[in-house]
């Protein structure tokens, strides 16, 4: 999957396995399985998926909020987990930055605005003295839409709206000149007129500042709006990563047509009529071999239950891990017809 | 305020019969730096067996209807005006022994978050059963026999009736929330976000399941959510609202292919579209207003990309300007907006 191409980010079979947390119960939670994709420089690439699926853990190892039971993440070319075993450095933490999903939760009701965005300067020994303090906390509550900035800078965390609130999260995170930013679930606590302008906030910051995004997310159709690239996972594996747009109008593995098919579609009318994979997504707990999707999947074979696909190449930069496709597949599924209006 | 314009909204024509009628509601919450008026004048009805979608953003009032159609606003919220008539009852004026006998009876709800909603000590059976036994005189055994026919019909098994919380999915819960709703067969359901919390996948299946319980047994939903997408797929008529009152209001169809009210044609702009040419999206600038000084005029006056003369000092009546669409909008309601 990864070529020539300048990748900022490069991770490479990254697993997270948690103990269940009995004295003896030796089960794991398999929350993140064998998970590889890459973010090119600039780009803004989308992990989709549902609640429960790995996104969000993901998002954790690679700030190494948590560690990685295995797996690489290789940062310009290096890979951090094994130069900084015992946790990241200053240096990586600055360059690789969180936003969370919950404005109202990331931030401290007792301090103002302008002293969330103070901290990580000071941290991070971005500025000397107090005036130069000053003058990049509204410099960057300019950048992301918060003017007037002096007034801005003194307001409480009640004072904003959502909107306004996930807008500090993310000059808090630009505030020490991060290379790659973690977005997890930006906007989906935001109403929906607010919603687009933190989108566009993102792709602004991507295409003029030169910052690269993880965007993740469960809602498909703003990755399609945003992102150039979207993967999408499933109970912690990685199935299907494709172009966004051609992953929406070209979708290959069943799981990804089936979240298509669920997306609510004005002009499509209510489509109760469809044949909606029955079933929940299975346990995390020592699950068995084989495909996750398989016990869901209407086109299931028998060795979808036995064996794990590995990933098949169908188009330029669009892959998929389904027995469907390549070695040993049957023929692949009819096009995108049956998929969206 | 200019309340004294009654922003009636009638009936959709044809077989249209009236369940409820909400007429000139008006709630306050009694707040520090003044009274903040949540819902101000707002009036519509709905019709036996019809969805009607509410729509707006957070502070829009909307679930503050839905308490008020229920009687369970807490203090500081008041009713301070209007009517809710239920086949020519006030709910309004109902004693409290007549407002339990209504509640569940006749008007159910499904609250936002399933998760929060059922108690998480009982059993999901007992808490159908406990619906159920407080409206019907009928033995225990028989109200267990009927919740497991409730548990069916929404599809979880019977012999999950014992079953905690907990040990549900989400989705799972949501239905079991939809089965206490039902369990009395009211002929309303309010459903205030039913789905918000839930994964795409489970949200489809949750609709499926209402439309096709609502085509079975014929009740009305009033459905609140700030997901118009999933508004024009549901219901078959939708209200609009901003600040407090009803903007706008039309058929589904035609609300989506045709709004009118610069609110409506923000929030339609402002989600991606699966299909289609990838456009920039704008979305509505500046914020939702602050009710406890609401703007002056049209409460959307601010943010509105086309205001003009009359917007910031005449406040815009809801009238109907097409068939069964009705607006307030100055553009659309005025000699002079529609030369704009």
């Amino acid at each position: 999957m990864s070529e020539q191409r300048d990748l900022v980010l490069d991770v490479q079979h990254l697993t997270k396995h948690f103990p269940m947390g009995g004295m003896r119960d030796a089960r794991k939670v398999h929350a993140v399985e064998d998970v590889t994709f890459s973010i090119p420089r600039t780009e803004i690439v989308t992990l989709v998926g549902e609640s429960g699926s790995g996104k969000s853990t993901t998002a954790r190892l690679i700030s190494r909020l948590i560690e990685p039971t295995s797996g690489e993440v290789i940062y310009n070319g290096t890979d951090v987990l094994k130069s900084q075993p015992r946790g990241a450095s200053l240096d990586y933490r600055g360059d690789v930055q969180m936003v969370f999903q919950d404005p109202f939760g990331s931030l401290n009701p007792a301090h103002t605005i302008g002293y969330h965005i103070e901290r990580p300067l000071l941290i991070h020994k971005k500025v000397s003295g107090r005036k130069e303090l000053r003058e990049r906390v509204l410099d960057l509550l300019n950048t992301v839409g918060l003017g007037p900035a002096e007034e801005t800078a003194e307001k409480f965390p009640y004072e904003l709206s959502g909107g306004q609130r996930q807008r500090v999260g993310f000059a808090r995170a630009l505030s020490v000149e991060p290379k790659v930013i973690l977005a997890d679930e930006p906007v989906s606590m935001l109403d929906v007129s607010i919603r687009v302008g933190v989108l566009n906030l993102m792709k602004r910051l991507a295409d003029d500042s030169g910052l690269s995004f993880l965007y993740i997310t469960h809602d498909i159709a703003s990755a399609r709006y945003i992102s150039d690239h979207t993967n999408v996972m499933y109970a912690g594996r990685m199935v299907e990563g494709a172009p966004s747009d051609e992953l929406v109008h070209e979708p290959a593995h069943p799981y990804t047509r089936l979240l298509l098919s669920a997306v609510p579609n004005p002009h499509a009318g209510l489509r109760t009529q469809e044949t909606v994979a029955r079933g929940e997504i299975p346990s995390l707990i020592d699950p068995p071999p084989g495909c996750p999707f398989a016990a869901r999947c209407p086109h299931v074979m028998p060795v979808c239950r036995e064996v794990m696909p590995n990933a098949v190449t169908i188009a330029p930069n669009h892959w998929v891990r389904c027995h469907l496709y390549g070695d040993g597949g049957v023929s692949p599924l009819p096009t995108a017809a049956n998929s969206v209006g | 305020m200019s309340t004294d314009v009654k922003r009636g909204i009638r009936a959709v024509p044809g077989n249209f019969v009236p369940l409820i009628e909400i007429d000139n509601l008006q709630v306050e919450y009694l707040a520090g730096r003044g009274s903040v008026r949540a819902v101000d004048g707002v009036s519509f009805s709905i019709g036996k067996g019809e969805v009607v979608g509410l729509a707006g953003e957070s502070g829009s009032g909307k679930s503050t209807i839905a308490q008020a159609i229920m009687r369970i606003l807490q203090p500081p919220a008041i009713i301070t005006g209007g009517k809710v008539l239920i086949e020519g009852k006030d709910v309004l004026q109902m004693s409290d022994k007549q407002i339990r006998d209504f509640r569940w009876d006749e008007v159910s709800m499904v609250f936002q978050s399933a998760m929060n909603s059922l108690n998480p000590v009982m059993t999901v059976g007992d808490q159908i059963i406990d619906a159920i036994l407080a409206h019907r005189k009928i033995s225990e055994q028989q109200a267990r026999e009927q919740a497991k026919e409730m548990l069916r019909i929404v599809g979880i098994e019977a012999d999950r009736i014992d079953s905690y919380p907990h040990q549900l999915s989400g989705g799972m819960r949501q239905r079991a929330v939809i089965a206490i709703a039902l369990a009395l067969q009211p002929p309303l359901m309010i459903m205030d976000e039913p789905t918000t919390a839930l994964d795409v996948v489970v949200q489809r299946e949750i609709l499926a399941k209402i439309t096709e319980l609502r085509e079975q047994f014929g009740f009305s939903i009033l459905f609140i959510t700030h997901d118009m997408s999933l508004l024009v797929e549901i219901s078959d008529r939708i209200a609009i609202m901003y600040g407090g009152e009803i903007v706008e209001m039309a058929p589904s169809r035609e609300l989506f292919e045709n709004p009118l009210h610069p609110y409506t044609q923000g929030l339609m702009a402002s989600f991606p579209a699966l299909t289609g040419p990838r456009k920039r999206l704008e979305g509505i600038p500046g914020s939702p207003p602050d009710l406890i000084s609401p703007p002056s005029g049209c409460r959307f006056h601010p943010r509105c990309p086309h205001r003009f003369g009359p917007c910031d000092s005449i406040h815009p009546p809801l009238i109907e300007v097409r068939p069964n669409h009705f607006v307030a909008c100055h553009l659309h309601t005025t000699p002079e907006g529609s030369a704009q």
